[in-house]
């Protein structure tokens, strides 16, 4: 690190000092909600524009709420793209079935509301078995789980069955996804570096020694899925009414393996990474549209090359200073001093 | 009763595919403790080469299967050592990710290159005999016959040979055993030579079986053998078969009884029922957590 | 900084992608989605050739005549890749990005309902050319009529009758099985019609069994449908499926005929089948052997340029864009309303697959199919069949 403090540094200082500030968060919001609105009405940022940023907001609260449950807490979840299909399908039905139609825009909330609930009380099914079942095993929960939702939600003809859903009103707007992004990233930032936070952490670095340390790990792991699979609800429940049609065939393993590319690609147990992640292969995916096909052949091909040489992912296990809270910052600056000091010291 | 006689023979069919498939996994896994998901896509791979083998060199059935097998083995050797190997000692969930990686790669690759299913001619001889109002092929027994017998060939091998012991003992301690004089790099690119080969017979069988191939066949037949091998209890081969034949049995038997929708959805529920019961497989044993 | 390097790099690199367009104001813009990969990619490849035949047609003759100028013509080909929500997700770029005047496709009716709704939602003409399922053109709460979306082939309730009374009164055979794909639009609306009208005729189905898209092994359904002895089976199904589930019936000891709609009618079909499907028919939209001369002039011109005989959804593709042409030319401006309220005005179309009648209220042209029979690996026209 340079001694000299270029400008870079000077503005991340000011910076820094008013990302701490307890306001930083709720002012943020109003901003961008503002400006947001003020983007789809005046259509200043033109409508694809919108599109893209509005599949990046989804993809963000997706990588996110992943994040909690692989990176966090350590364990390998494959079923995420279930617990999505759940909050699409939900929202969807109520929107197209049970809201009447001029109220639709006032009640959208609503339905993506109950999308997530839904999605999480599936979630605390699917945490009920977890507990018998370590590591690769919860891999196979997870992963029979996504098929088995894909499964029954074909099998109901009264929902369209494989055919899909059609006749969603295009709801999702630029303010709302803004919305539910910054709430979700705020929340589990929260959570991760609150108490609870600390049990999810341990957890990960050794389940024994949690139990024995007191820390319910039962209720963690529960609370911890149901959570993440909340913000996973949502997530598809502004992905249903931003398309305007969905189909089981969507939320298949393939779905699953995008959010956990985003993930790791990102950097696990980090939210700026996890926010990283899904900017970049969304937008990505977007911008190489012109390779045609090959775009998918170099995709994976750099995944690959990124994880020989960086494991760990862009921002893994490193944190945006600006998630940070100010001791667990100062906490973390010491430790690494300490330890290069240990490092430099060795003979 | 015919009916069912022909339902079991199906059901025999595509449990021979799933449960080398499965096997291929398994091997992997039990060295390394590495799940590679690109071994579906191996199994595409192993049926294209078939196709062009067959279509470009017209090379029998016997060539073709052993050439198949080979290429597909050797694909696997150069996959392992250019991305595996340098994560052996990262986490392991990064190396889950290279695999997802690489099969995408091979997904994609494919089908920039050929973006048509393409038809497999008909390399054999198929007979079909009739036995009252059963209808037994004799591709139907050759795929049984040939995917028992490599399985005894590789029980044989992992049992009886030298070879075999040594990777029965890389995956028991990977730190002490090289301390023993076992050259750890050349067994590991052995396994992963034999499990992809195996999935490579299998692609060639697949095609044969459903002659008309495309580059994402590979996605979920190799899920679902995936679930096979944890079924039978992971790292264990014997079980990796087991696995494979109750997979293929539970959906020839839910399709020729329901509607083939539910085919999925039974299966899987059986699976996690079984994972519930018994969380380590069938033939797993239960690690015990040192702490 | 290495990090602040990356962030505008990155931004660099966004505002090309997404910016990087521009602005053809002088030219006439219409989108194309096909399927060029997935599982149809025979049928993607077909409409594209056929788009790009009469674009380049049109093109050559100086664009079309609007007003005073002549305008050219811009094609814009987006591939869905065989997925629903990628047709959906290419419609929209269509429209809001490169704002097209109209889109032609997608084929395959589960593709085609998606790209329809957001086309109808941002009020965008699109014709489908090959799409038969009803649902294409209605309204999926309400099922009125849409008013921006169209086709240029018959719809299924016509079909499914076409087929079944074809196997009643010519082939007379009283007793059928279907096997259909219940993922599909297409192919369960067909397959439940085909029944219905079938059974109103005097036929019955002994057997009506499913699978799902991308399913190879049809062993299990087969065998019930063996055991249920039918005289012939339906097999509403696309082209890379048909063939598998043909040669296992013949495993399996099947000896029965089978029949097929217009999802078979890609030469494809013909290469992955071989001698299985000899002597079977199909339903189609039209001919390649019995041709009028229009359509024996397009016929050539597409051998000479691609190298092969153009199949039903070439031959729809381009009859769709002559529509498209004709609706520019009546409305006088490329303006997208404008483009609809002549297009849903034309009572009579000549195209290449034969006479089509539109009614006001409803985007389906009232059409005449023709049944083709497999006959030395070739498809060779059979009868045709009025409305």
């Amino acid at each position: 690190m340079s001694k000299n403090k270029t400008i870079y540094d000077h503005f991340m200082k000011r910076w820094h000092t008013l990302t701490d500030k307890k306001y930083f968060w709720p002012l943020f919001m109003i901003t961008g909600i503002s400006f947001c609105t003020a983007a789809s009405t005046f259509e200043f940022i033109d409508l694809y524009l919108q599109l893209i940023l509005i599949y990046v907001g989804i993809n963000i609260i997706l990588t996110v709420s992943l994040n909690l449950i692989n990176g966090y807490m350590g364990e390998f979840s494959v079923g995420h793209a279930g617990f999505m299909a759940v909050g699409a399908y939900v929202a969807s039905l109520l929107t197209v079935h049970v809201f009447p139609t001029g109220a639709q825009n006032l009640l959208f909330p609503l339905a993506i509301l109950a999308g997530g609930l839904a999605a999480a009380l599936v979630g605390f099914l699917v945490a009920i078995p977890s507990f018998k079942t370590r590591g690769d095993y919860l891999a196979i929960v997870t992963l029979a789980f996504c098929m088995i939702v894909k499964s029954v939600l074909e099998n109901i003809d009264a929902i369209g069955g494989p055919r899909g859903l059609l006749g969603m009103g295009k709801l999702t707007t630029l303010p709302w996804v803004f919305f539910w992004t910054a709430l979700s990233v705020w929340i589990i930032r929260n959570l991760v570096y609150s108490n609870f936070g600390r049990g999810v952490l341990s957890i990960r670095e050794d389940e024994i020694a949690s139990d024995l340390m007191s820390v319910n790990t039962r209720q963690v792991k529960i609370i911890a899925f149901v959570v993440s699979s909340f913000f996973a609800g949502i997530a598809g429940g502004l992905f249903a009414h931003a398309l305007q049609f969905i189909n089981p065939r969507m939320f298949d393993i393939i779905k699953s393996t995008d959010i956990l590319i985003m993930v790791y690609l990102g950097g696990i147990a980090s939210i700026a990474g996890s926010v990283i992640g899904a900017i970049i292969y969304t937008i990505l995916l977007e911008v190489l549209r012109p390779l045609g096909v090959w775009r998918m052949v170099f995709m994976p091909l750099m995944l690959v090359l990124l994880m020989i040489y960086r494991p760990r992912g862009i921002m893994g296990l490193k944190e945006a200073r600006m998630f940070m809270p100010l001791r667990d910052f100062v906490t973390e600056k010491l430790w690494r001093q300490k330890k290069k000091e240990a490092g430099d010291a060795t003979p | 009763m015919a009916y069912i006689f022909q339902q079991i023979l199906n059901a025999l069919q595509l449990g021979s595919i799933y449960a080398l498939i499965a096997l291929g996994y398994t091997m992997v896994y039990g060295i390394l403790t590495m799940i590679n998901f690109a071994h579906g896509d191996l199994f595409m791979v192993g049926a294209f080469f078939c196709f062009l083998l067959a279509v470009y060199l017209h090379l029998s059935f016997v060539p073709t299967l052993l050439l198949s097998m080979i290429g597909v083995a050797f694909l696997g050797v150069v996959i392992e050592r250019l991305a595996y190997k340098p994560l052996r000692n990262a986490p392991r969930v990064s190396a889950i990710i290279t695999a997802l990686g690489v099969g995408l790669f091979l997904e994609n690759f494919t089908l920039a290159l050929s973006p048509y299913p393409k038809h497999i001619p008909q390399l054999l001889e198929n007979t079909t005999w009739i036995v009252g109002s059963l209808s037994i092929s004799s591709l139907q027994i050759l795929i049984i016959v040939l995917s028992l017998a490599l399985m005894v060939i590789l029980d044989f091998i992992v049992q009886h040979t030298k070879a075999g012991m040594a990777m029965r003992a890389i995956s028991w301690d990977k730190t002490v055993v090289p301390l023993m004089g076992v050259p750890v790099n050349k067994i590991i690119s052995v396994t992963f030579a034999i499990g992809t080969g195996l999935g490579g017979a299998a692609g060639v069988m697949y095609g044969l079986a459903y002659p008309v191939i495309d580059p994402y066949m590979g996605i979920m037949v190799g899920w679902k053998a995936f679930i096979c091998a944890v079924v039978g209890g992971i790292g264990n081969i014997r079980g990796a078969m087991i696995g494979g034949f109750i997979l293929g049995a539970v959906e020839i038997m839910v399709g020729a009884f329901f509607p083939s929708t539910y085919r999925d959805f039974v299966a899987f529920t059986l699976l996690l029922i079984l994972l519930i019961v018994r969380p380590y497989g069938i033939l797993g044993k239960p690690q015990p957590q040192k702490v | 900084m290495k990090k602040s390097s990356l962030l505008i790099i990155l931004l660099v690199i966004f505002s090309l992608g997404i910016f990087g367009c521009s602005d053809d104001s002088s030219k006439i813009k219409i989108g194309v989605i096909a399927e060029l990969t997935g599982d149809v990619p025979a049928v993607g490849t077909s409409c594209k050739n056929a788009a790009e035949m009469a674009v380049q047609e049109i093109n050559d003759a100086g664009g079309i005549q609007l007003g005073e100028k002549k305008y050219p013509v811009k094609l814009l080909i987006e591939d869905n890749a065989g997925k629903a929500d990628q047709s959906a997700a290419a419609a929209q770029k269509l429209i809001t990005q490169q704002k097209v005047t109209a889109i032609v496709g997608p084929n395959a009716s589960r593709y085609a309902l998606p790209a329809a709704e957001i086309a109808e939602t941002s009020k965008t003409v699109l014709i489908t050319p090959w799409s038969t399922a009803p649902k294409a053109t209605l309204d999926s709460k309400t099922n009125a009529p849409k008013k921006y979306v169209f086709r240029a082939c018959f719809i299924d309730p016509f079909q499914g009758g076409v087929v079944a009374k074809f196997t009643l009164n010519d082939l007379k055979l009283k007793k059928a099985a279907v096997l259909y794909d219940v993922a599909s639009e297409y192919n369960k609306g067909i397959a439940e019609i085909f029944k219905e009208v079938y059974e109103k005729n005097g036929g019955k189905i002994v057997a009506f069994e499913t699978y799902t898209t991308n399913d190879k092994d049809f062993s299990s359904q087969l065998t019930k449908i063996k055991q249920a002895a039918p005289e012939i089976i339906f097999l509403p199904n696309y082209y890379s499926e048909v063939p598998l589930q043909i040669q296992q019936a013949k495993r399996l000891g099947i000896t029965v005929p089978f029949i097929g709609s217009d999802s078979w009618g890609s030469e494809e079909l013909l290469k992955l089948c071989g001698q299985d499907c000899e002597g079977y028919y199909f339903s189609t939209h039209y001919a390649a052997d019995s041709a009028s001369d229009t359509t024996k002039k397009f016929i050539t011109s597409y051998k000479a340029k691609y190298g092969s005989t153009p199949d039903d959804v070439a031959a729809l593709t381009y009859d769709s864009f002559g529509l498209l042409w004709q609706s520019l030319k009546t409305a006088g401006k490329n303006d997208r309303q404008a483009v609809r309220d002549a297009l849903a005005k034309i009572p009579q179309f000549e195209g290449v697959t034969g006479n089509m009648q539109f009614q006001e209220g409803s985007g389906d042209p009232i059409k005449s199919a023709v049944i083709l029979k497999i006959k030395d690996g070739k498809f060779t026209w059979f009868a045709n069949a009025k409305p």
